[in-house]
């Protein structure tokens, strides 16, 4: 067995490592070890680790492509899992620690500030797609509309990246960094649909 | 016969070692990774470093009796004061200001106050700290929705004007921060216009709250608080307190002010702490003190409305916010 084909080891590599910062904030919230304001480290982390993992999963298939690292593909779903759990994290850490569980508080919340609008649209396209990462949800939608419905993930992470954006004060280094890295990556996919010949778009549409 | 060359046995690896060399590269990839993946978290998670090297100053109190904090609150701690701050000329990062101010020089440090004023001087800090120094134990309370309780040392900003005279056409009081693009090379990443520039309308200066701070906990100011020497106006959002003052100018109109050019429908002149306006990413009816679990109301005017609401009472705050 060579390294290419051992998706097992891909596998706990990637869920070891996409879960170990979780392990690591949690370390560090037992130690006291957050700093003066642990609910905004906490909620800016996990924030963050979501746009990671997302950008992450979007390199996937430029680095089939162009790397030939097709073994890449049989983690994507995990890679995407691991954002929707940072996903869930962020929001949970909102509802605790900003909304102080006053659920009934949050439509209210979501029609004041305009980036927590952004924030729980990008979160809402990510629920469909977590639920229909299982084999047995692919095999039901069939592979073709499979594909289409998970490319909600250019949607939504352009909208993390917007969500970020729009809540930073006026540094706006990093999500300016976010920003190009899915410029990027989005756009790769834009050059490589013009440059497929024109019968397989005609056999497509 | 086939005519695939024929490897002679001394050549093929025997299982065994075959076996070890995979679970070798294996555990080098596994602490490779790992050892990446924690690295990149603790970059992320920067520890404020706070060292409390500052001089002891002489402090009294002053006949200033009244309660500035409740029967329920506690000061924070040095290393919160100290390891938690916005001064976004060395960094936009609030636990990493303390580092990055490390090295900041502040003596020698001069104040230069004119304008409209009899009496225009140029003071030397150790003019400034022979103002006999008192102790203030006052709320902080930041536009991000975070509040912290400070004890001060410094001197009412009204004993300075005093000495300076300020003509009967001055009406507001201009501030601005030392700004040195080679000791606050992050300053680009800022996003806002340097130097940093307040500014107050002259009876909110001449308030007795309003304190020019040269401490805090007894000592001369740390340089990510704002040494050598910063405004404190309690009843204001914090970012009004501006820091490391090099000017003070009298005027006679409204002075421009950093946050208020850099978003304006955002962050108004006056910025009294008010919990009925709120602002688009912070809702300023709440505010989580640093050390507490959980949510503080927050107090109009940061709960000096006794002492300050009397000098907005022709003025729509909502407008005016």
């Amino acid at each position: 067995m060579t390294f290419s084909t051992d998706s097992r080891f891909h596998r706990q590599l990637v869920f070891v490592n996409g879960l170990l910062p979780a392990l690591l904030i949690a370390i560090d919230a037992w130690r006291g070890q957050l700093g003066a304001n642990p609910v905004e480290f906490v909620t800016r982390a996990t924030g963050v680790l979501t746009l990671v993992f997302l950008i992450i999963t979007l390199l996937v298939t430029p680095l089939r492509k162009l790397c030939g690292w097709n073994w890449l593909l049989k983690q994507r779903r995990l890679l995407g899992l691991i954002a929707f759990f940072y996903g869930v994290a962020h929001l949970l850490t909102y509802l605790a620690f900003d909304r102080n569980w006053l659920l009934l508080s949050v439509p209210g919340d979501i029609a004041k500030r305009p980036f927590i609008a952004v924030g729980m649209f990008s979160f809402a396209l990510m629920l469909p797609l977590a639920i229909t990462s299982t084999n047995a949800m692919i095999k039901k939608l069939g592979g073709k509309r499979w594909g289409q419905l998970h490319r909600l993930t250019y949607v939504l992470t352009i909208g993390g990246v917007v969500h970020y954006y729009m809540l930073v004060k006026s540094d706006i280094t990093w999500p300016v960094i976010f920003g190009l890295m899915v410029a990027v990556l989005l756009g790769y996919r834009i050059v490589a649909a013009l440059k497929k010949p024109a019968k397989a778009q005609r056999r497509a549409a | 016969m086939s005519d695939i060359p024929k490897i002679p046995s001394s050549e093929i690896t025997p299982e065994a070692t075959y076996q070890n060399r995979r679970l070798f590269i294996k555990s080098g990839i596994w602490a490779g990774s790992l050892l990446a993946t924690s690295g990149l978290y603790r970059a992320f998670r920067h520890k404020a470093e706070v060292s409390n090297t500052g001089v002891v100053l002489s402090a009294v109190e002053d006949e200033f009796k009244v309660p500035l904090i409740g029967m329920d609150e506690v000061e924070n701690t040095f290393e919160q004061i100290a390891g938690y701050n916005n001064f976004y000329e060395f960094s936009t990062d609030k636990n990493r200001v303390a580092s990055k101010a490390k090295n900041f020089v502040t003596d020698p440090w001069k104040v230069e106050v004119g304008g409209l004023v009899g009496k225009p001087r140029t003071y030397d800090l150790s003019d400034l700290l022979k103002i006999n120094p008192v102790e203030r134990t006052y709320r902080f309370r930041c536009v991000e929705g975070w509040s912290m309780v400070i004890p001060w040392v410094g001197f009412p900003l009204s004993q300075l004007l005093k000495q300076v005279e300020p003509l009967s056409g001055a009406t507001h009081v201009a501030f601005e921060t030392y700004f040195d693009e080679k000791q606050m090379p992050d300053h680009r990443f800022a996003g806002i216009d340097l130097p940093y520039v307040e500014g107050l309308r002259l009876d909110e200066a001449m308030h007795p709250l309003t304190l020019l701070a040269t401490g805090l906990y007894g000592k001369t100011l740390p340089n990510q608080n704002g040494a050598p020497i910063r405004l404190v106006v309690p009843w204001k959002y914090g970012f009004k307190s501006i820091k490391s003052i090099v000017r003070i100018t009298l005027t006679d109109k409204e002075p421009p002010t950093t946050w208020n050019l850099a978003a304006p429908r955002e962050y108004g002149f006056y910025s009294n702490v008010n919990p009925t306006v709120s602002h688009p990413r912070w809702s300023q009816a709440h505010e989580r003190r640093i050390g507490e679990p959980g949510f503080r109301e927050t107090l109009m005017f940061n709960g000096y409305a006794e002492q300050v609401a009397h000098l907005y009472k022709d003025l729509d705050l909502r407008k005016f916010f």
